[in-house]
């Protein structure tokens, strides 16, 4: 029952990272770009990472939490990185306001 | 709260970043996590310019778990677009007026609306007044701009201000 | 069963490392370079806790832990760098 779980999380995960670099190699320019890996790759590893916590806290030595840690940090940091790509791109085309 | 735990929250924040760094709950690394939690704010404060207050903590458990739920549908809703068509999306950038007025909220702000659907902040201006938001596919500006100022920005005004 | 997820997950994965990649060669501009970079490290970190669920050992979460800090502190720094020609002002 819980295998079928994990296997379940690992396939949203593995599809989920793949679709978000679809993402970034298909769009037309950068700004479309960015929406791809900020969204599906941080919720693409987040769901193999679930998937991680539930296989190792099964094994019988406790809970095992810390990729949730993992999961936390990206969360935090992809819309950090994705709004420090942009203005740079607003930089370097010249933007005033960037 | 006192002069020993300066951020109540924040204390209570990194002693569960460190069980969770550590993971164990084991009587040694809860002591050691606990002195941390209390050394950590009261070495960093001066890099803490303004201190985010927060009015309702457990309105902020609500808007996680809102935030939560449309992270799961930003992917669904992002994963279709990119699969489909590319020609006949609609991107744009949007001039997202902002009335909150904190550092700390305005962060969120702007990371909620680049993990929900079809959105990313690209800009905030110098004045901190107006936030540029890139959109994928966007029908109709004003309703976009209607959408996050009540959905994200009105909760996070009534929790920190 | 766990096994044939593991196996449909590390083929998405690949195939998502290799489109990053070519997207890094292709550019065609700085930011789309950075960008690829960083969706790069995000997918080795899921590569990585793919890899210890596959051989049952938890000890490559520190390294997928380090990863997504080195990761994060590289995209600033290279932004930064394009944003003002300095890393540390």
């Amino acid at each position: 029952m819980l295998e079928i779980l994990i296997s379940l999380f690992l396939l949203i995960g593995g599809i989920f990272a793949l679709i978000g670099s679809i993402g970034l190699a298909r769009m037309p320019d950068l700004f479309m770009r960015l929406h791809g890996p900020t969204k599906a790759t941080t919720l693409g590893v987040g769901g193999i990472l679930i998937a991680s916590v539930l296989h190792f806290s099964n094994r019988g030595d406790g809970l095992s939490l810390h990729e949730l840690l993992v999961t936390l940090f990206l969360f935090i940091t992809a819309p950090i990185s994705a709004y420090l790509i942009a203005r740079a791109m607003l930089h370097l085309r010249g933007d005033k306001d960037a | 709260m006192n002069r020993l735990l300066p951020q109540p929250l924040f204390s209570l924040f990194l002693w569960l970043l460190w069980l969770l760094l550590v993971n164990s709950v084991a009587p040694g690394q809860v002591l050691l996590g606990a002195v941390l939690a209390v050394a950590l704010p009261l070495l960093t404060a001066r890099f803490w310019p303004d201190r985010p207050r927060l009015r309702h903590p457990l309105k902020l458990l609500r808007y996680i778990a809102v935030l939560l739920w449309d992270i799961g549908l930003a992917n669904l809703t992002v994963a279709r677009l990119i699969l489909g068509p590319t020609k006949r999306l609609r991107p744009g950038f949007i001039h997202l007026p902002l009335d909150l007025e904190g550092d700390f909220a305005i962060t969120l702000l702007a990371s909620t609306i680049s993990l929900t659907p079809g959105t990313v902040s690209s800009n905030l201006s110098a004045d901190r007044k107006t936030l540029l938001i890139h959109a994928l596919d966007v029908e109709d500006e004003a309703q976009v701009i209607a959408h996050i100022k009540q959905r994200y920005e009105a909760p996070l005004r009534e929790i920190f201000e | 069963m766990l096994s044939a997820a593991i196996t449909i997950a590390f083929t998405c994965i690949a195939a998502a490392l290799l489109l990053n990649f070519w997207r890094l060669l292709r550019g065609p501009t700085l930011p789309d370079r950075i960008l690829a970079l960083d969706t790069m490290y995000i997918n080795t970190i899921a590569l990585l806790v793919l890899f210890g669920i596959h051989l049952d050992l938890t000890a490559f979460f520190e390294a997928a832990l380090l990863i997504a800090m080195m990761g994060f502190v590289g995209t600033v720094a290279l932004c930064k760098y394009l944003l003002r020609g300095d890393i540390i002002e």
